[in-house]
C-alpha cells in the first residue's frame, strides 16, 4: 500500500522542488492516521501490545490539532482537572473519533480520584 | 579537579595521620561521596528489606487483582498502570511461579532463544523481575545484555550544547559530532527561551556531512512536544517516570498524563523514549524504603505498559546516588538489562559523570561497551566539559580519543569512528556557514562569517567572542512567534545553495511520514535504512553470532590518526642523519693489550640507519659523551661494531673481549647501554642504563667515566637509572620496535666485529 501523508500528498511527492515552490503545507509532513495503525500492527505482530496500543492511540490524535494536543496532555497532568473535567475531554475524545483515547482519559479519572490527584471540584 | 579532597578522619583516629591515608585521601576518588547502606531510605542498590515478595493474582475475567503484594484496592498510579496494562496475564502466573535462579539462568544461556526470554520477562511483576536479575554477576549481566538487547546494530548518543547557546558552535559541533559517527544528538539550554533557537541550529548542524541523525531539545515537557510538533527535533527522550507515586506526582505527570505524550509525539510520527534511572527516588526522599533496583524494576515495567518503545535509564541524573551504595554500578548495569528484558529500547546511561576518579567512571562504561547497547551512551558529551549543559557526562569531548582507542583495543563497536582534521574543519566550516544562512534567510539573526571562523576554530565556547545573548534569544523568540518549523528550514536550506542539507533535513520530515522509525530500537544508518528491532533484529546465541564487525569496520575502527607504520616511525631518523658525523669501517677487530684501553661496541645499526636515541639524543652525541668520560679518567677509547647480535649484553661482552683492560661498554641505537666485563657471563654486567628515554648527556658522561675507573681497577659508584612515573613502556615501545626491527635487519650473524673510526 503506498504511504500518503495526512495530507494525502504520497510519500514520492514530498520532495525537494515542491518544499522550495512552497507546495508542501505542514500536513504534508504529519504521519497518516492508517500510516499509524499499519505500524500498530507491525509492533502486534512482533509481540508487543503496549506498543500496538500507543500507536493506535497515536492514530487518533492525528484528528486533534497541535493546540489540542497540548490542551489534553495539560489536563491529564496532577490537580488540572476534575473528575467532571476530564469525563467531558473524554466524552469529547470520543466524538472526535478517538475512543481508545477517551479510554485513558477515563482511566485516568478514576485512579486519579482514588489517589486524590485531581481537582476538587 | 584540582580542589584538594578534605580529609575527614571518619574512623575517629586521633593518631597523626599516616602518609599511606593522606596520600589516598588526596586521589580524585576521594571527592566521590559514599553512603553506608540505609534500606528506610531506600539507599540500597538490590533487595530492600522492604520490597514486596513477588506475586500475582489473576480474576477470572483477567485483571490483575494483586501484584507485588498489594491487593487492587490499594493499588497506587503505578500499580494500577503496570496491572492494567503492563502484565501478560497469559503467562504471568508460569513466569512468577519459576524458581529465581532458573529464569536467571534462562537469561543468560545464549542457547534459549531471545523471545523465549521475553515472552516469560513478560508476565513477570516487577518485584519478580528485580529479584531475578539481581542474581546476576557483572558478567552474567554482560552475556545478557549482549542477547537480549534489541537493535543488533549498537549506536550511540551524544550531548550538543554550549555555554552561550551560539548557534553557529551548537552546528558545528551536531556535524562534529555526526563525524564521529554518533547517531543521536541531544542539546538543552542554559536559557529556557533560547531552545527553539538551539533545536533548530542542532537539527541544521546534525545534517551536514551525514544524512539522518536524531535530533532532540530536552525542556519541559509542553515545550519539547511543541518544538517535536513543528519538526524542529525528531525525537524526544526526556518524558521521565518515577517509582514511587510521590515522587511521580512531584514530577507533574501521571502515568496517563506520560501515556498521552507517548500518544501525542506518536501522532506527530516522532520517535519518544522514556527517561528514568535507580537512586531518583532517594534523592527525592520518597523511596518509601524500596531498593533501588525494585522501583526501577516498576520504572521500566510501567514503561512497557505506557507502549513507549524505549527506556534511558542506568546513570542518568540520579546516577551518582546509585554508585554511592555498595553494588549500585551493578545495579545500574542491570537497569539496561530490565530495559532490554522488557523488550524495549535501551538509551543507556553513561550519561551523567558517575565520579571524579578516571578509574571509577571508566570501570561503570566499560562493561556495558563490551557487552554493546543500543545506544551505549544516553548522552556522550561529544563537547567539552565545560560545554555540557546538562553536567558533564560520564565520557567528554576530551575523551573522544580515549573511546576510540578503547573500541580499537577490544575490537568492539562503540559507534564511533576517527575523524581527521581535514574532514571536521570542512563539515564545522559547512555546518556553521549552513545555520548563518538560515537565520539570515529567515530574519531570525545576522551572524558574522567572523564569527563562523571563530567556530571552526573553537574546541568550545571559551575560545568565542562574547555574544550578546538577546541574539539568540531574540531569534529564539521569532521561531516561535512565526511558528517556524521544518518546511521554513528546508525552504531556506534550498534556497541559500545547501541543497544537500535541505534534501537531508526534508528527508527527516519523510521518515515522520513513513513511520518506521516508530517501531522499537530504531535509528536511521547514513543511508537513511531504518535500524530497528523489525529490521535488525538482535540474533545473538553465543559464539560466531548476533551482530559482527565487518572487515571495513575493523579497518575503520583500527585507523585512528596516533597509528604510526614502522616507516613513520623512522620518520625522524632519516633527519637525524643529517651528516654530522659518520662511523667508518676500518677492517676486523683484534683484541687489544693496553691496560688502558676500553672499547665501545656499538649495534648493527647505530649512525648505518638509526640515528636518534628514543630519547631524541643524536647517538653521536651519546658516543662522544661516552668518550669523552673515558677520556677524564686517562682511558684510551677503542670504538668496535658488533655486527653479530643486536643483544646489548653480548654486544657489550664482545667489546670487553676485545679490550685490553677487560672492560667494554655496549651501546644499542636506541640509548640502552651498559658496562661489561670480559669474564663474566653474557647476561651479567657492572652496569646496566636500561631506562633509555631518560638516559641523559650527563649520563653517558658518567657511563664512560666509571667504565675508566673499572678499567682502573677501582670501584666507582654506580649511576642509578632515573625512576619515573610515565607509562614509559607505552609511550616508547612501538617505536622501539621499529628500531629494533632495523637493528634486526642490519644484524650480519657470525660475522666479527670491525674497528670503527669516527669522522665529522
Amino acid at each position: 500500500m503506498k504511504c500518503r501523508a495526512l495530507s494525502g500528498r504520497a510519500l514520492a511527492d514530498i520532495t525537494l522542488e515542491a518544499a522550495a515552490q512552497g507546495d508542501l503545507s505542514a500536513a504534508d509532513l504529519r504521519i497518516h492516521p492508517g500510516t499509524l495503525r499499519r505500524q500498530a500492527e507491525v509492533a502486534e505482530r512482533h509481540g508487543n501490545p503496549q506498543l500496538a496500543d500507543n500507536l493506535r492511540r497515536a492514530a487518533e490524535l492525528t484528528a486533534l490539532g497541535d493546540e489540542e494536543l497540548l490542551a489534553v496532555y495539560e489536563a491529564l497532568r496532577p490537580g488540572r482537572s476534575s473528575r467532571a473535567e476530564l469525563e467531558a475531554i473524554a466524552v469529547r475524545l470520543e466524538a472526535a473519533g478517538a475512543p481508545s483515547c477517551a479510554a485513558l482519559v477515563r482511566e485516568a479519572a478514576a485512579a486519579g480520584a482514588r489517589r486524590g490527584l485531581l481537582r476538587p471540584g | 579537579m584540582t580542589e584538594e579532597p578534605q580529609a575527614p578522619r571518619a574512623d575517629g583516629d586521633a593518631g597523626p595521620i599516616l602518609g599511606r591515608f593522606a596520600g589516598l585521601d588526596r586521589r580524585p576518588l576521594n571527592l566521590d561521596g559514599l553512603s553506608q547502606e540505609d534500606d528506610d531510605a531506600g539507599l540500597v542498590a538490590f533487595e530492600s528489606r522492604h520490597d514486596p515478595e513477588p506475586s500475582i493474582e489473576i480474576d477470572d475475567d483477567g485483571r490483575v487483582v494483586l501484584l507485588d503484594g498489594v491487593p487492587a484496592g490499594r493499588f497506587d498510579v503505578i500499580d494500577s498502570y503496570i496491572a492494567g496494562h503492563g502484565i501478560d496475564t497469559a503467562v504471568a502466573v508460569e513466569a512468577n511461579s519459576l524458581p529465581d535462579l532458573e529464569l536467571a539462568r534462562l537469561i543468560v544461556d545464549p542457547a534459549t532463544p531471545r523471545e523465549v526470554v521475553v515472552r516469560l520477562a513478560g508476565g513477570a511483576t516487577p518485584a519478580k523481575l528485580a529479584r531475578v536479575v539481581a542474581r546476576l554477576r557483572p558478567v552474567e549481566l554482560q552475556m545478557a545484555i549482549a542477547k537480549m538487547r534489541v537493535r543488533r546494530t549498537p549506536s550511540i548518543q551524544a550531548h550538543v550544547t554550549n555555554l552561550l547557546d551560539d548557534p553557529l558552535l551548537l552546528a558545528a559541533d551536531a556535524a562534529t559530532a555526526v563525524a564521529f559517527g554518533f547517531r543521536e544528538l541531544e542539546t538543552t539550554v542554559p536559557v529556557l527561551g533560547d531552545a527553539p533557537s538551539n533545536a533548530l541550529a542542532v537539527l541544521i548542524g546534525s545534517q551536514v556531512g551525514a544524512a539522518g541523525a536524531l535530533t532532540q531539545c530536552s525542556i519541559e515537557e509542553a515545550l519539547e512536544l511543541e518544538l517535536g510538533l513543528r519538526g524542529l527535533t525528531t525525537y524526544a527522550e526526556t518524558v521521565s517516570l518515577y517509582g514511587t507515586e510521590r515522587v511521580f506526582v512531584d514530577g507533574d505527570d501521571t502515568p496517563w498524563s506520560k501515556a498521552f505524550l507517548c500518544s501525542a509525539y506518536a501522532s506527530r510520527g516522532l520517535k519518544m523514549r522514556v527517561t528514568s534511572g535507580g537512586g531518583a527516588e532517594a534523592l527525592m526522599g520518597a523511596a518509601e524504603g524500596k531498593s533501588m533496583f525494585y522501583l526501577e524494576s516498576r520504572c521500566v515495567a510501567l514503561a512497557r505498559a505506557m507502549g513507549a518503545q524505549g527506556v534511558q535509564n542506568g546513570g542518568i541524573d540520579a546516577a551518582s546516588v546509585a554508585g554511592s551504595v555498595p553494588g549500585g554500578m551493578r545495579e545500574l548495569l542491570a537497569e539496561n538489562l530490565l530495559v532490554m528484558l522488557r523488550d524495549l529500547e535501551s538509551c543507556s546511561g553513561n550519561d551523567a559523570l558517575v565520579s571524579e576518579s578516571d578509574i571509577r567512571r571508566t570501570a561503570h562504561t566499560v562493561p556495558l561497551l563490551l557487552a554493546g547497547s543500543d545506544f551505549l551512551f544516553s548522552g556522550f558529551g561529544s563537547v567539552v566539559r565545560y560545554d555540557n549543559m546538562f553536567g558533564p557526562s560520564n565520557f567528554n569531548g576530551e575523551d573522544l580519543d580515549d573511546y576510540l582507542v578503547l573500541q580499537r583495543d577490544w575490537g568492539v563497536d562503540g559507534g564511533l569512528r576517527p575523524v581527521t582534521e581535514a574532514r571536521l574543519r570542512e563539515v564545522r566550516e559547512r555546518a556553521a556557514k549552513a545555520v548563518q544562512a538560515v537565520y539570515r534567510e529567515l530574519g531570525l539573526a545576522d551572524l558574522t562569517d567572523e564569527r563562523v571562523a571563530e567556530v571552526v576554530l573553537a574546541e568550545g565556547s571559551r575560545d568565542l567572542s562574547p555574544l550578546d545573548p538577546t541574539i539568540v534569544l531574540e531569534a529564539a523568540d521569532a521561531i516561535q512567534e512565526r511558528e517556524l518549523g521544518i518546511l521554513d528550514v528546508v525552504r531556506a536550506l534550498e534556497h541559500a545553495g545547501f541543497r544537500e542539507e535541505a534534501e537531508r533535513v526534508l528527508a527527516m520530515g519523510r521518515a515522520r511520514v513513513a513511520g518506521d522509525y516508530l517501531q522499537t530500537a530504531a535509528i536511521f544508518d547514513e543511508q537513511m535504512h531504518v535500524l530497528s528491532k523489525i529490521t535488525d533484529p538482535n540474533d545473538y546465541q553465543g559464539p560466531g553470532t548476533g551482530y559482527e564487525v565487518t572487515p571495513a569496520r575493523r579497518l575503520e575502527m583500527a585507523n585512528i590518526r596516533q597509528q604510526r607504520s614502522r616507516q613513520d616511525l623512522l620518520q625522524r631518523q632519516a633527519a637525524g642523519a643529517a651528516g654530522r658525523f659518520r662511523l667508518v669501517e676500518r677492517g676486523a677487530a683484534e683484541p687489544g693489550v693496553d691496560p688502558r684501553e676500553v672499547c665501545v661496541g656499538v649495534s648493527p645499526a647505530l649512525a648505518t640507519r638509526l640515528w636518534l636515541t628514543i630519547s631524541g639524543l643524536p647517538v653521536g652525541e651519546a658516543l662522544r659523551q661516552i668518550l669523552a668520560g673515558l677520556e677524564e679518567e686517562g682511558c684510551l677509547a677503542r670504538l668496535v661494531r658488533v655486527r653479530a647480535t643486536i643483544d646489548l649484553g653480548m654486544i657489550g661482552l664482545t667489546a670487553a673481549r676485545l679490550a685490553g683492560s677487560g672492560i667494554g661498554i655496549g651501546l644499542q641505537a636506541k640509548g640502552t647501554a651498559l658496562i661489561h666485563r670480559r669474564d663474566l657471563p653474557p647476561l651479567a654486567c657492572l652496569e646496566l642504563y636500561s631506562i633509555a628515554p631518560l638516559v641523559t648527556k650527563q649520563m653517558y658522561r658518567a657511563l664512560g667515566t666509571n667504565a675508566g675507573r673499572h678499567a682502573k681497577g677501582l670501584r666507582p659508584v654506580p649511576v642509578r637509572n632515573p625512576s619515573t612515573e610515565q607509562a614509559i613502556e607505552a609511550r616508547y615501545h612501538a617505536e622501539v620496535v621499529a628500531m629494533v626491527a632495523v637493528e634486526r635487519d642490519e644484524c650480519l650473524p657470525g660475522a666479527p666485529p670491525v674497528e670503527l673510526e669516527m669522522s665529522r
